[in-house]
């Protein structure tokens, strides 16, 4: 169990059964009075956010997190399959808690997936991901707009900003932290 | 060497800190010092403090660090010394945040043939004096907004404040163990929203702590709080100089411990027996770092002191 000397950011615990994550952290005490623990905090699952308020020889139950080596499969729906790459279960995820990562997922790719208890809550992926662009209009030699990047459609679907250079069925390095257009894969 | 932004700011407002807080305690002998007080020193590791029930001394081999130097300070007033000041040291277990830390800086003053009144004015001369001599401004600074100590003083009475801010009964809110939850979630963060210094006065007999009770409204005991800017900077009262009552509280503070699950204190008996001699007075207990937090505009304790505990 956890005590509220164990309160900080970024330490993890079990609400009414969901898994929480302390974002703000606060000692408070007035004059002669009792110590009081502010805690603002996130749900793990649905993203929503509350405020609590504890006293000394309160205890908490921590929010035991496993992250797992995964492959990703297939999508169905808005389920996301994926693979365990030590015991090869798979596991199924909702497209809400794939978040943004469903916009860099490639039938194969190469994830760690962050379980509580059975349950898939999250995805991480590589920093760095290639996809290959699908769509994008030609640079037009003696462009004088000035402009200095153009939108591409990559093979998940996903559109972003890339330099006017770049051409259709060119192999992009995609940061996945920032979503943004790295480089270009050389050859 | 590149040193990170962040880091180069934070290194520029410490540096600030440090010559501001330099100033500060400089300021504060001056004042002190022209008032006619008499600056002491008293032991900082001592067989027994005011058994307090929120309060957690931090044990030695055999005795105990100070968690305020009161019990020494008014020895001093039982000996016949009448004004006296002092600026040190004081440690209390497991208070850790953005405005606390186990180890800091008080002040204390003490007075003979004074009340909480005439701590009041101190404090007003005090402030004064400080922002005068520690900004550029002549004003304190919390969350970005000028705090000015020459204009009129706000004055609320607990159950005032609790009323307006916290649309509550002050006495309920002890009955039903929420008035510290409502004193800093309502009542507090309705404070910083004042440009002057607010004085929160006369607190509920429950929670007079080692003050006097009042001598009109027994129901309330004479004792205040010093709030700049949200940030409770001092507490003073008339002090209690009845030995058996005194006694009486410091029990009753060990049995809500023994509740608590926490260890029970022992009781400093030398003082205990020394009170009966105490002339009626007045004292006042000032954290020092949290007014320099107010003369650079700290939002963080850690901001104002040359190293915090975790990074020793």
């Amino acid at each position: 169990m956890l005590s509220v000397a164990d309160l900080k950011k970024g330490t993890k615990l079990i609400l009414d059964g969901d898994p929480y994550v302390v974002t703000s952290f606060d000692f408070v005490k007035p004059g002669k009075g009792q110590a009081l623990y502010k805690c603002k905090m996130k749900n793990m699952i649905s993203g929503s956010t509350l405020d609590r308020t504890y006293r000394s020889g309160e205890s908490f139950e921590p929010a035991g997190m496993d992250e797992r080596d995964m492959e990703y499969l297939y999508k169905e729906g808005t389920h996301y399959t994926f693979m365990d790459q030590q015991s090869y279960e798979q596991v199924v995820m909702e497209e809400d808690a794939v978040g943004d990562a469903k916009n860099f997922l490639l039938e194969n790719t190469k994830v760690s997936v962050l379980l509580f208890g059975d349950k898939p809550i999250g995805v991480t992926l590589p920093n760095f991901i290639n996809l290959r662009v699908t769509q994008t209009d030609p640079w037009l030699k003696g462009d004088t707009s000035g402009s200095d990047s153009k939108p591409a459609t990559v093979e998940t679907g996903y559109v972003l900003r890339v330099p006017p250079f770049i051409e259709e069925n060119e192999l992009i390095v995609i940061d996945t932290r920032t979503g943004e257009y790295s480089t270009r894969v050389k050859g | 060497m590149n040193i990170p932004l962040a880091l180069r700011d934070n290194q520029l407002l410490q540096s600030c800190a440090l010559h501001s807080r330099a100033q500060v305690l400089q300021a504060i002998r001056q004042y002190f010092t022209k008032q006619g007080f008499l600056e002491v020193e008293t032991p900082v590791r001592i067989p027994a403090n005011a058994p307090e029930e929120y309060i957690d001394p931090i044990p030695t081999l055999t005795w105990q660090l100070q968690t305020s130097p009161e019990i020494c300070m008014k020895r001093l007033l039982c000996r016949g010394y009448d004004k006296v000041f002092q600026i040190c040291r004081c440690w209390r277990s497991d208070e850790r945040g953005s405005r606390h830390l186990s180890e800091f800086t008080m002040l204390e003053w003490y007075r003979s043939n004074a009340d909480y009144h005439d701590l009041m004015q101190d404090c007003l001369g005090l402030l004064q004096h400080v922002a005068d001599f520690c900004t550029t401004d002549s004003c304190f600074t919390r969350n970005h907004s000028k705090i000015d100590p020459h204009a009129t003083w706000q004055h609320f009475s607990v159950q005032e404040a609790f009323l307006r801010f916290a649309k509550t009964d002050a006495l309920a809110s002890i009955k039903n163990g929420l008035f510290d939850e409502l004193l800093t979630g309502q009542v507090e963060p309705a404070f910083e929203e004042y440009t002057v210094p607010i004085i929160l006065e006369d607190y509920p007999a429950q929670l007079a702590a080692l003050a006097r009770l009042h001598t009109d409204k027994p129901d309330v005991a004479e004792r205040f709080e010093l709030y700049v800017g949200g940030l409770e900077l001092a507490n003073g009262f008339s002090e209690l100089t009845d030995p058996q009552e005194q006694r009486r509280r410091f029990i009753e503070a060990n049995q809500v411990r023994k509740q608590m699950g926490k260890p029970e204190l022992p009781l400093p008996e030398p003082f205990l027996s020394e009170l009966a001699a105490m002339p009626p007075s007045a004292g006042i207990a000032l954290g020092i770092d949290r007014l320099v937090m107010l003369t650079v505009g700290a939002d963080s304790i850690d901001q104002v002191v040359a190293f915090t505990p975790e990074s020793l």
